[in-house]
């Protein structure tokens, strides 16, 4: 099972690989992780996606609170959040389907950043499975790189995490 | 008034209430070595190897309670800390170790003994500081003692560049820090504690399993108090040896992979186990999904991340083992204990006692108990890792905390003898004595010579086998007797050894005469013993329950 965590940490070096150490560390496995500041520039948060049950999860957010440079853990359940990932995707385009791949992007919602002779990039911002719906849809005309930034997530509501 | 930043950290250090440090000299702590020349309030002992020093700093701590120092040089150096901070780090021991760093300037460019201590001690501190600048170093001293002797104790490592140490500071040591990530929980939830009283009264069959967290929260007398009012037998971990007196009735020794046979009974058999500060390791539980079948379990800890971590909790109370057992034992009620529980116990006892075959070669196990006779109980012990800590550990009736120093979660060979440097010097007064084994002796016997030039009279009494003996065991009893580089019977003459580095040395070849050089050593005042006892070669250590067993399936001999 997956869960996404938001961890707001002291904005000081080396915390970041304090946080990657210990999901190593302890075994905990991380799908993605994103990092940033936030409205208070003395801390910063990371949000994270793991996988494992309940206690996997209890485990994870106790050991996390133990590092001296963790301030709050919140636990963001999909149904009471906000989660979005951006991507840009680089895909082969000519004259001859520049259209039609015009109309994927905006069926998702996307935008077309970048335009040469032979590709095109598209950026799309979205939940998981949108991201990975687009990425199939264009896979037939060649994905040449494509960047996801991983998962950044807030609560729904007034209250914090 | 203006010093160096060198100077600063000695100041904070004696704030701090440190008055001994053990270090190792080297290139980018010349600053601190210069300032530590002319200082009056902090004994620098001069170890051989840092590692020692790390040891020390960790023996001194367990002993007294007190945070341990240790200082070592950049690159090397504090490399050569990593396996000592790691033990602490594994058994919860407040230790500082502070390391040189090359200058700022050249950090990041694989300078000479440049090593990224900060980063290979991550998982292995319970925090760490690169100091950037000499304006927070008194603040980083001063977070670094709160951090490792507050909560669950750890090690802490403050990484300081040689140009820092240069650097001039108008010095002024905090008195208050701010630390609003790190908040230990004290005291118990009341609800919970109530819970756990009402648990312990309708137990029929309760038993304690007390740990570490007993000693280091300084709760024996609440332990003591909950045991006898309740009447619910006590069993402990490596760790928790001294917590409970092995002397009372209800002590049943240590539980696990070498523990007796009535304390592991007991622990499968009893419906409720009352866990203080401890947390379930893998010597202590065998076959986790088999571990304590029949129990509910109540389970006291400072740290959360220990509540749940390898077993499921009927009752979890986070805090100080102290605070928690002292309101718990006000509302439990006092009892005479079921007498059928008891009476089991008592049974098992009398059936199954720690026992070995007597003959006319010297037992490791009769060399323990003579050590035992012979300090009349009162000894700090120390041990190395292997058989000679499973002997000291079954022979040895400890009955007060903080007197057996071993290193229990990482198992560190060579942790003896530096760590009994440690425990000498803060101790002065006590008879203390490293139990060794003639591999684990080797590790770190250089700190033979910390002893000797401090007049140290630390006993240490080497179980001779001429093998590298438990893994020998293991070999004998789960690998068809393939022993596989482990007959070092090409062992150097230890007696000889220990001479040349100024020790007194005695070798024992004779049962009888284990308790006249024991007698003899105990004499000796005025620098280290070494007795080299050849014991029997290929004796094993019984109870032992294989690696993955339920803890009751045990080969007993």
């Amino acid at each position: 099972m997956k869960h996404t965590i938001a961890v707001i940490v002291n904005n000081r070096p080396g915390v970041l690989s304090r946080v990657s150490n210990l999901f190593s560390r302890r075994a905990f496995n991380i799908e993605s992780l994103a990092v940033g500041p936030t409205q208070d520039e003395s801390v910063s948060r990371i949000t994270l996606v793991a996988k494992g049950d309940d206690a996997v999860l209890e485990q994870i957010i106790k050991q996390l609170y133990k590092l001296i440079d963790v301030i709050r853990v919140y636990d963001l359940p999909a149904a009471s959040s906000v989660e979005r990932e951006l991507s840009l995707i680089k895909v082969a385009a000519n004259a001859a389907n520049r259209s039609e791949i015009m109309q994927v992007v905006d069926i998702f919602r996307g935008r077309i950043v970048n335009v040469s002779e032979d590709s095109m990039i598209i950026e799309l911002t979205g939940d998981e499975g949108k991201i990975t719906g687009i990425e199939r849809l264009l896979a037939k005309f060649g994905i040449k790189e494509l960047v996801r930034t991983g998962k950044v997530a807030i609560s729904r509501g007034g209250g914090e995490g | 008034m203006e010093i160096t930043g060198a100077q600063a950290l000695l100041e904070s250090l004696k704030k701090e209430g440190v008055d001994i440090i053990f270090g190792y000299p080297g290139g980018s702590v010349l600053p601190i070595y210069d300032a530590l020349y002319n200082e009056k309030g902090i004994r620098h002992i001069l170890v051989r190897h840092e590692q020692g020093a790390a040891h020390a700093a960790d023996g001194y701590a367990r002993s007294t309670g007190k945070v341990g120092v240790c200082l070592a040089t950049s690159g090397p150096g504090a490399t050569n800390l990593v396996t000592g901070i790691a033990t602490a780090s594994m058994d919860s021991i407040p230790i500082v170790a502070i390391t040189g760093q090359v200058g700022t300037a050249y950090i990041g460019r694989d300078s000479f003994q440049e090593a990224d201590i900060t980063g290979i001690t991550m998982p292995i501190t319970k925090h760490n500081y690169l100091v950037k600048t000499v304006e927070e170093l008194p603040m980083i001293i001063k977070e670094a003692f709160h951090i490792a002797r507050t909560g669950r104790p750890g090690p802490v490592l403050i990484d300081i560049p040689k140009d820092i140490q240069f650097k001039k500071i108008d010095f002024k040591y905090p008195d208050k820090i701010e630390l609003a990530s790190y908040k230990p929980t004290y005291e118990g939830h009341p609800r919970q504690i109530s819970h756990a009283a009402k648990a312990i009264s309708v137990a029929k069959k309760p038993l304690i399993y007390a740990g570490g967290g007993v000693i280091i929260s300084g709760a024996s007398k609440e332990l003591f108090e909950l045991a006898t009012k309740g009447n619910i037998p006590v069993t402990t971990t490596l760790l928790g040896k001294g917590a409970f007196p092995e002397t009372h009735p209800l002590a049943l020794g240590m539980l696990g992979m070498h523990g007796t046979v009535y304390a592991n009974y007991s622990v499968q058999e009893c419906d409720l186990l009352i866990a203080i500060g401890a947390r379930f390791d893998d010597r202590v539980t065998g076959h986790i999904e088999k571990f304590a079948p029949n129990a509910r379990i109540i389970h006291i800890d400072i740290d959360p991340a220990e509540i749940g971590k390898n077993v499921r909790v009927t009752i979890p109370i986070v805090g100080d083992v102290k605070k928690v057992l002292s309101k718990l034992v006000s509302q439990v009620q006092a009892k005479d204990g079921d007498a059928a529980w008891i009476g089991q116990i008592n049974e098992w006892k009398n059936k199954y006692p720690l026992s070995y075959k007597k003959n006319d070669t010297i037992k490791p196990q009769y060399v323990v108990e003579q050590i035992y006779e012979a300090t009349k109980g009162d000894a700090i012990i120390v041990t190395e890792v292997g058989q000679n800590q499973m002997w000291a550990a079954q022979y040895y009736k400890f009955t007060k905390p903080r007197t057996m120093l071993s290193s229990g979660g990482l198992g560190t060979m060579g942790y003896g003898l530096p760590a009994a440097v440690g425990a000498q010097f803060g101790n002065p007064d006590k008879t203390v004595v490293d139990i060794a084994g003639d591999g684990s002796i080797q590790m770190n016997i250089q700190e033979l010579t910390t002893a000797v030039n401090n007049k140290l009279p630390i006993k240490i009494c080497v179980l001779n086998n001429g093998y590298l003996g438990m893994v020998r065991q293991w070999q004998e009893i789960l690998h068809g007797r393939r022993y596989s580089q482990t007959d070092i019977a090409n062992n150097p003459d230890l007696v000889r050894v220990a001479e040349a580095y100024g020790a007194k040395a005695l070798r024992v070849i004779k049962i009888d005469d284990v308790r006249k050089a024991l007698d003899e050593a105990m004499a000796v005042n005025d620098r280290p013993t070494l007795i080299d006892f050849a014991v029997a070669r290929e004796e094993n250590v019984f109870p032992f329950v294989p690696a993955g067993q339920a803890i009751n399936e045990m080969i007993v001999d």
